[in-house]
């Protein structure tokens, strides 16, 4: 993920000696960042290109999607014609390019809302169970990492190990449902489905509902939305804990090993404090990693636990949109998900060189 | 370098907290709103403007807001009076009088009277009429025989005699007239929202119903409260229904177990089983207007495009055994295209019998002693009437390939589905039909007159072309005599047995369940199922 | 990977050079596969991959009921003598089942992951080496697929072609093909500095032969280490796609198709969805850890 990183060693210890030197990377900053997004613009025409194709390969049209199953073949037509999906192809995707230049990703064909406005709910939807499910994964994977560490070659060190691996070899699908059966319907400890219950009659701000809840300090729907959250969150967390409980793993095995931590520990300073400390230090980047990767994965990736949970997510949403043959909810949303998951990525790359000063941009 | 670990440990802190917080938390805990009925189902609705709607989806919520002239009674399809309190009719039958409910309003606040009921038929039959808009009235075409100027139009006009009387003309007497004007898609809307935004009234419905339009979150939820002002005194009984949206089946009831949802319909066979025998739960099965078959595409190269070869067939599914284990034995062995709760089922008719040895035999003498190849469509999307239909594919699969028939199964999503049958492209495949009205007409005419053969969008997907069959349906049609036109379907379903364009495989259960404090057995009505002004919860 | 010929201009080509070349790489080959069955990790993982590779060859041998046996008697019952993992909701046996599954999952994680990489290794073979707009251009190509959500490509791509076990396979193909080409890419870029290749170069070497002798053993490495590792994705995938219905058909006895066919009787028959389930997860896991193990001995660059 990062083609246009290299981890040189030049310059060490000399950030942010000089005024000079400070507006000199911003420069380079701004450069690199331009330039990443320049870049996304052939990446966005191609997408735009295989999705519209693609899309429309698909057998089916969405004027039956619309009339539902009773429709006569005369409605069927007439719908068809007002949609102009009798038109050419060429001749479609340039109508709908021409509103993606001004601006307008499009109206849904099914419901005649705007895409822009429609999609809003689902993709905060998504973020903020990815981003629970983040917290899960790092909180988690993090202090698994650690303790094995710690403890290496021990039985703890073993057994967490045997759970990362055991966590990045299970189909996300299936943990959701093996907990849905203990947890919802067995047990009864937690709700199964959907983002709050429906009977608080929560209205949302933001869409992000443990936000909302304490913007209205409405605890209740903070709980009951948090409740809700608690299975889906660590289904799809459970891969990314796996992958950074072994990065900490192993980038804290090399932290222990280090000079400085022996020179620590000679000078008496307290060990667990030390590595945990050193630890933290070291592990960002790889997390930081995990991180940009994962939350583009989630954010279009989370199909599968958003049905299980009925998750009204951004994923859900363009499934929904393929089985309707509502093009251009399929093409927007595509187009939608993957800018943000470049521009997750550039945040990323952008902060690795503000937390690590050996990091440089620039050529390739 | 702080901030790292400070944020870090803000994240770790609000973790613990929120996990402490929902740990006390847990509970049901009260209900701010009242009384509220969550009905969970598995998608949304098109329209909620009844005239426009086809789909059950759409249906069962504009039931709740609007209301119609006549309605049916709980106990059977008998009418009885709803916004009309009295009616008569003419010698000759052409007239119908109606006297009207005083004091309704509409929710928005106008009085229901006369000229509502005129503005509503004339925005319907009328298509120059400038509030025809929004989309197709098909109900009412379908039902009074087209639309203003179209030949076999019935209703020649409809007027206000004063406030609160009505008076329709009709063309010539129809039978079944009164009790079409209690069909849900004749429900009375306000003429002051249809005329402020004839588009958009189906996004935002004003009816007399017992429970308001709040609000319609696309895809995930409708919400309407009670009608403090409903004309029928003590009723509804709750104070909010939310429709929601849950597409998967199974997530569906796995929500019901857990207590997020009160109702859900469209439940899988198993789990109505699982249902029926949990305390919390209440099942109701409902008698299935509807058909789950296999058609031959007689229009494909084939096998099949013999006669003895279908039959063969026909004699070749273990219908109790598929509705044993696909079904969870919630349905009924279908014989005839229609169920028998269909006026017009011929009892005599008798199945072909599963016997392997015979069908075996049939396709010797057919010339198949060792079988053939065929391609078979299963759709993978549940419907009502084949909750699973790639598991019938396995199962008739398994069962063919002993009298030496091999079977590929091809499964497609819905609409490629319907896409690809209408065109004709299916060697065979299941499908299926939920009646409308309960006419025999509604079955035969539609899933199996060369009429219906039109590709691409046939609905007669077997592309049977009987000469003899499509005689005797137009027949009945014309025919306004009920005992004339049922001995007319009775000898169709005759022909269809002999001719054996389909497989009937079954006529499906549909599960409804409900947590056990609902009250109000109006779930078990034939055709007002969803009707929920008498339905309460007690806790 | 160690010996390279000295960079002097020569002017024919030194056989020899080449010949320790090759000696260097089947020495290092060898103590890699030595260091392999000390590497615990990796024998695990292999044992548990030859397992199911064996399962798959010797299927029918194994178990005395037909994958597709119906019947309707016997449907839902609990593990027993009889049916080992007790049988599914048409009575047919699980254990016999997951025996037939192993060969689907293995077949279509290994097509897709050989398709993705000859088709992204060859891509990033040609930007790697040539550079310029064959670059530029196939560099946009894998970025565009990267940046695709790749389980709603999959999902478009299979609603396109038809759901059928080998349109998911060509759809996890297409997904992974980025994956690998990038990596060919980097690799090739580095060796393509290396003496040896600059002095082939400098001889006259065809291009293509270049590619072919010194540049592909040379990068191969990472590659077979990805493409185990992407094996098990793979085979995820798969389960995924059979999951929503969209890879295997009926009555092929996809692990991921079972788990869907069987979702609905979790509570009355957790055992549909359980064993299914366990096969995947050791499936993965065993090439999770055979990956993992190569990675450590064959490319010890590559570990973090």
């Amino acid at each position: 993920m990062l083609p246009l990183f290299q981890i040189g060693s030049t310059g060490q210890g000399s950030i942010g000696e000089t005024a000079v030197f400070q507006r000199k990377v911003g420069e380079i900053v701004f450069a690199y960042t331009v330039r990443r997004l320049l870049m996304l613009i052939p990446v966005l025409i191609g997408m735009s290109i295989i999705t519209f194709s693609i899309v429309h390969a698909i057998p089916g049209d969405p004027a039956r999607a619309i009339l539902g199953d009773k429709a006569t073949p005369e409605a069927v037509e007439k719908i068809r014609t007002h949609l102009g999906l009798d038109q050419p192809l060429y001749i479609q995707y340039f109508e709908y390019v021409k509103g993606l230049l001004q601006g307008d990703l499009g109206e849904s064909l099914i419901t005649q809302r705007p895409i822009a406005e429609e999609i809003g709910p689902y993709l905060a939807g998504t973020m903020e169970l990815a981003l629970l499910a983040m917290g899960i994964a790092i909180f988690f994977g993090m202090n698994l990492g650690i303790l094995s560490a710690w403890r290496h070659n021990s039985a703890v060190d073993y057994t967490a190990m045997v759970i990362a691996l055991i966590g990045v070899s299970m189909p996300v699908f299936w943990l959701g449902l093996m907990e849905q059966w203990v947890f919802a319907q067995e047990l009864g400890w937690l709700p199964s489905n959907g983002r709050i219950d429906p009977r608080l009659g929560f209205e949302p701000i933001t869409h992000f509902y443990l936000l909302d809840s304490l913007i209205k300090g409405d605890f209740y729907a903070f709980n009951d939305a948090f409740n809700h959250m608690i299975l889906p969150a660590v289904a799809l967390g459970t891969i990314p804990m796996a992958i950074i409980a072994r990065m900490t793993r192993s980038s804290m095995l090399e932290v222990m090993r280090s000079d400085y931590v022996r020179t620590a520990r000679a000078k008496g300073v307290s060990e667990f404090l030390v590595i945990y400390k050193h630890t933290l230090k070291n592990a960002f980047i790889p997390i930081l990693t995990v991180f940009g990767l994962q939350m583009g994965l989630l954010l279009g990736g989370a199909v599968l636990t958003e049905t299980i949970f009925s998750w009204p997510g951004v994923g859900q949403y363009l499934v929904d949109a393929i089985n309707n043959r509502d093009y251009p909810v399929i093409q927007s949303g595509i187009l939608i998900i993957a800018t943000l998951f470049v521009l997750i990525n550039l945040i990323v790359d952008l902060l690795y060189a503000a937390v690590d000063p050996r990091i440089q941009y620039g050529k390739e | 370098m702080i901030w790292r670990k400070s944020s870090i440990l803000t994240l770790a802190l609000l973790f613990i907290f929120s996990t402490v917080l929902a740990a006390c938390g847990g509970g049901t805990g009260a209900d701010s709103g009242g009384k509220t009925l969550i009905w969970g189902r598995g998608s949304d609705s098109k329209l909620l403007d009844p005239a426009q709607v086809t789909d059950g989806e759409s249906m069962k919520v504009t039931k709740n807001i609007f209301d119609t002239l006549v309605d049916y009674k709980e106990e059977n399809t008998e009418v009885e009076p709803a916004l009309a309190e009295s009616w008569e009719t003419s010698e000759d039958g052409k007239t119908w009088t109606f006297h009207l409910r005083k004091g309704v309003k509409f929710h928005d606040g106008t009085d229901f009277n006369a000229d509502a009921v005129v503005f509503n038929f004339e925005r319907w039959m009328d298509k120059d009429h400038p509030q025809h808009k929004g989309g197709d009235f098909p109900y009412y075409g379908y039902m009074f025989g087209g639309y203003k100027g179209d030949e076999g139009h019935i209703i020649e006009s409809v007027e206000a005699v004063d406030e609160h009387t009505v008076e329709f003309k009709l063309k010539e007497p129809q039978g079944p007239f009164l009790a079409n004007l209690g069909m849900s898609a004749f429900a009375i809307a306000s003429p002051k929202a249809v005329k402020k935004d004839p588009e958009g009234f189906a996004k935002n419905p004003v009816g007399t119903g017992p429970f308001k339009f709040v609000s319609w979150k696309k895809n995930n939820s409708i919400t309407l409260e009670k009608n403090e002002d409903y004309w029928e005194k003590g009723k509804p009984k709750l104070d909010k229904v939310i429709f929601k949206s849950m597409p998967d089946n199974t997530a569906r009831f796995t929500a019901l177990q857990s207590g997020d949802i009160d109702v859900m319909d469209g439940m899988n066979p198993s789990d109505a089983k699982t249902a029926e025998n949990e305390d919390k739960l209440k099942l109701y099965k409902r008698v299935g207007m509807n058909v789950g078959y296999l058609a031959f595409n007689v229009d494909k190269k084939g096998p099949w495009q013999k006669k003895k070869v279908r039959q063969a067939l026909n004699h070749a599914v273990n219908k109790k055994a598929i509705i044993k284990s696909v079904y969870a034995g919630l349905a009924e062995p279908a014989v005839n295209p229609m169920p028998s709760s269909v006026w017009g089922y011929n009892e005599k008719v008798e199945d072909y019998e599963y016997d392997l040895d015979k069908a075996k035999e049939l396709l010797e003498e057919a010339g198949y002693e060792d079988g053939f190849k065929v391609e078979m469509y299963a759709m993978s999307d549940p419907r009502p009437y084949m909750p699973d239909g790639r598991k019938v594919a396995e199962y008739l699969q398994a069962d063919w390939k002993k009298i030496g028939v091999q079977v590929d199964i091809v499964t497609y999503d819905w609409q490629t589905y319907l896409d690809k049958t209408g065109k004709g492209e299916h060697e065979m495949a299941l499908f299926g039909w939920n009646g409308d009205n309960g006419d025999p007409d509604n079955f035969l005419y539609v899933l199996l007159d060369k009429d219906n053969t039109r590709t691409p969008d046939a609905g007669n997907i077997s592309f049977y072309k009987s000469d003899e069959l499509h005689d005797v349906l137009i027949e009945a049609q014309r025919s306004t005599d009920k005992k004339e036109r049922t001995e007319l379907y009775q000898e169709a379903q005759e022909i269809i047995k002999e001719d054996a364009p389909w497989i009937p495989l079954v006529h499906a259960t549909p599960g409804l369940a409900t947590q056990s404090y609902v009250k109000g057995n109006l779930f078990e009505h034939p055709i007002n199922w969803y009707d929920l002004d008498d339905v309460d919860i007690q806790k | 990977m160690s010996a390279q010929p000295t960079p002097s201009p020569v002017t024919t080509q030194d056989p020899k050079t080449e010949g320790e070349e090759r000696e260097a790489l089947n020495s290092s080959l060898r103590d890699a596969w030595r260091s392999l069955f000390r590497h615990r990790s990796a024998v695990i993982g292999g044992g548990i991959v030859l397992f199911f590779i064996l399962l798959a060859l010797i299927a029918p041998l194994l178990v005395p009921y037909g994958f597709n046996q119906v019947d309707a008697d016997a449907r839902l019952q609990a593990p027993s003598a009889a049916h080992w993992f007790g049988t599914d909701d048409l009575g047919r046996d699980i254990f016999t089942r997951i025996v037939y599954g192993a060969r689907i999952s293995l077949w279509v994680g290994f097509f897709a992951i050989l398709g993705s990489i000859i088709v992204g290794s060859l891509l990033g073979l040609i930007a790697g080496y040539y550079g310029g707009w064959k670059d530029i251009i196939i560099s946009r190509v894998f970025d565009t697929l990267l940046a695709f959500p790749s389980l709603l490509l999959g999902i478009a791509i299979v609603s396109m072609l038809g759901p059928s076990l080998e349109n998911a396979m060509y759809a996890i193909a297409i997904i992974n093909i980025p994956n690998f080409g990038r990596l060919m890419r980097s690799r090739v870029l580095s060796v393509k500095q290396e003496d040896f290749v600059l002095a082939a170069r400098a001889v006259g070497m065809k291009d293509w032969r270049i590619l072919l002798k010194h540049v592909m053993p040379n990068s191969w490495t990472p590659i077979m280490v990805q493409g185990t590792l992407g094996f098990a994705t793979a085979v995820l995938e798969a389960a995924a796609f059979g999951f929503l219905g969209l890879g295997a058909q009926p009555p092929e006895p996809e692990w991921g198709k079972m788990l869907s066919d069987s979702r609905q009787f979790i509570q009355s028959a957790p055992w549909t969805m359980i064993f299914p389930g366990m096969a995947i997860m050791f499936t993965v896991l065993g090439f999770n850890l055979l990956g993992d193990g190569l990675r450590d001995i064959l490319d010890p660059r590559m570990k973090q």
